[in-house]
């Protein structure tokens, strides 16, 4: 019995060499603080940690740069791109990174998102997609999809009411200015991996100088305001949340 | 010494910046400051600058303090409702204490206004604007001399102070063409920029943060700062800068029995109207508040106790005049000359120098 258990503790990856230097405030079941230690394995791995610079607006990440071991600023709720941007364009050799909530990067940020990508900064965001604003208090984000319920569509999103809902990855993919935009998840090992593999695509992109803005958009769980157990916020995600917000690669282009 | 070329002061603050080593410039075009940017547009390139057409007001003054999140110097330029589409990012760089020039070159009224002459954005430049209770360094220049010159200034007070600092010009001051001489200032020294974002392989100390209240306040276990101790901060910055940084002009003042109180462009009508006076025999005076915020009430009303009458002029309904009406706090009489001063009832009307004589007048 206990062999059987032993079998399992097969090491299959190992924590980055650079960590939070706090604990997480996020709620139980939350994948904001997955995101964070994917994201830090990542920097980690390529190296940048000392020329990287993350840029966060208000919401639930916005307490996240104190997650960071790296330089990291805070800017307004949905403008933090054009801050970023001013960065990088001034300092091309720092690796400057968004992470963005469903309001950030399409409601109030929505303006600044596009041009972003047709200005072709060389930025990488990392959208993270709850389907709701979480902060807030779970209010119907542009990604809730058609009859979930939040606190602002309590008889379920209506097309004709609440008008709707925005693919981001497929929506971004279509700009000139986009060199990748993928979509994963973390809602399961593989997941994980996947989301691991697309995010570092990202940042390479960035680090060889291509010349374009690059995106991944990542599903994550809000068991708090969806008012589920996180392990049924697991479920849902599969059975809902993916088919509807299918996982992949919708851009990869290396135009320099 | 510097050129002296004829150059308007539009063109004047652009060249100012430059002066400045302004880094990067972000606008989005509005009458009447769009030379700003035009000329930005041509310069900058050339120079290895940075010049960015933002998509709107609000990420161009969030571009600016990007520019400062990574130490370099740089500058927005507005006109009255973009500057009220500014408030936020100004108030967001009040609060992380982010250097950075916004100029307002104002039209004149509420929503979109007119696109010519008026002064009606005083009170929101000097009270803050934006929520949250900061103030900015307001420089009101009255010439095209001054429109360069204290575009360097702001600079220096900005990196100074770590805060934004407003250029409060007007259409009139923007479109009107003088002699300028080209001469670099020399504000003084500067403290090292320990804050900025230059990546941590670039540097021996610890990661740097920079953010307002919220970021540092809510959840950071171990990382606490004291939010009361922020606030108190602000506060007692803006004692030090209204200690030491007011600056006024004056003109025939100091035997004046009629004091006269204007900024900027009804400035120099309010001159013209002094020196018309003289002629006539009328001892008046001016007093020009440079800084509308730090704002000269001291000197204010020590000049009105001197004169004994005081008469307010600016092309608005009156908002300077709360200022120095709680200067001489009722010990000298306050008359005020505005908007039913211009000359004619179109958007192209100004006060002028005559009519200010015939308010003396009425006064005396």
């Amino acid at each position: 019995m206990s062999q059987g258990l032993d079998n399992k503790k097969k090491v299959i990856g190992k924590p980055p060499n650079i960590v939070p230097p706090g604990v997480t405030g996020f709620c139980p079941g939350c994948h904001y603080g997955i995101f964070t230690r994917v994201a830090l394995e990542v920097i980690d791995e390529l190296g940048i940690a000392g020329r990287t610079i993350h840029d966060s607006g208000g919401g639930c990440y916005g307490g996240a740069m104190l997650l960071y071991p790296t330089d990291n600023c805070h800017g307004a709720h949905g403008p933090d791109l054009a801050l970023a941007t001013a960065i990088k364009r001034l300092h091309p050799d720092l690796i400057v990174w968004c992470q963005l909530g469903d309001g950030a990067a399409l409601s109030i940020g929505l303006s600044h998102f596009v041009h972003t990508f047709l200005r072709e900064e060389q930025l990488t965001l990392i959208l993270l997609n709850n389907l709701c604003y979480g902060q807030t208090g779970g209010q119907m984000a542009p990604t809730t999809p058609l009859g979930m319920v939040t606190t602002t569509t309590p008889g379920g999103r209506d097309r004709k009411l609440h008008g709707l809902n925005i693919h981001t990855a497929e929506f971004v993919a279509q700009f000139e200015g986009c060199v990748y935009s993928a979509r994963g998840a973390l809602d399961t090992p593989a997941h994980y991996e996947q989301a691991k593999k697309m995010i570092t695509t990202a940042f390479q992109k960035q680090i060889a100088g291509v010349n374009g803005t690059s995106f991944v958009e990542i599903l994550t769980a809000c068991p708090t305001n969806w008012g589920m157990k996180p392990v049924d916020s697991l479920n849902f995600m599969k059975e809902k949340m993916i088919p509807e917000y299918p996982l992949g690669e919708f851009k990869n282009v290396d135009l320099i | 010494m510097g050129d002296k070329i004829f150059i308007d002061g539009n063109e004047a603050i652009a060249r100012g910046a430059i002066a400045a080593k302004c880094q990067l410039y972000a606008g989005y075009p509005i009458t009447p400051q769009s030379e700003i940017g035009e000329f930005m547009s041509g310069e900058f390139p050339k120079l290895g600058k940075v010049f960015i057409q933002a998509e709107d007001e609000i990420a161009a003054i969030f571009m600016v303090e990007g520019a400062s999140v990574a130490g370099d110097r740089a500058m927005t330029s507005t006109s009255s409702l973009g500057f009220s589409l500014m408030s936020e990012g100004i108030s967001h760089m009040s609060s992380a204490e982010m250097p950075g020039v916004v100029v307002n070159v104002m039209r004149l009224g509420p929503g979109a206004g007119t696109i010519q002459e008026g002064q009606t954005d005083y009170r929101q430049a000097t009270k803050g604007g934006g929520h949250g209770g900061y103030r900015c360094i307001v420089l009101a220049p009255c010439s095209v001399q001054e429109c360069f010159d204290l575009t360097q200034l702001a600079f220096y007070l900005a990196d100074k102070y770590r805060m934004p600092v407003v250029l409060l010009s007007s259409y009139l001051i923007g479109h009107m063409a003088e002699g300028v001489e080209l001469s670099t200032k020399d504000c003084g020294p500067l403290p090292e920029k320990d804050y900025i974002l230059t990546g941590t392989a670039n540097r021996s100390d610890h990661v740097r943060r920079i953010g307002g209240l919220s970021a540092f306040g809510m959840r950071s276990p171990g990382v606490h700062e004291s939010i009361t101790k922020r606030l108190l901060g602000y506060k007692e910055k803006h004692q030090r800068i209204a200690e030491s940084e007011i600056r006024y002009d004056s003109y025939q003042a100091d035997d004046a029995q009629l004091l006269v109180v204007a900024f900027g462009s009804t400035s120099r009508m309010a001159k013209e109207a002094v020196r018309l006076a003289r002629i006539e025999g009328i001892k008046a005076g001016l007093l020009r508040p440079i800084t509308l915020w730090p704002f000269p009430g001291k000197a204010i009303k020590e000049a009105a106790l001197r004169a004994g009458k005081v008469l307010v002029v600016e092309d608005n309904n009156g908002q300077m005049l709360e200022d120095v009406e709680c200067a001489i706090q009722g010990h000298v009489a306050v008359r005020f000359l505005g908007i039913e001063g211009r000359n004619i009832e179109t958007a192209s009307g100004l006060i002028h120098p005559e009519r200010i004589v015939q308010e003396m007048k009425s006064i005396l």
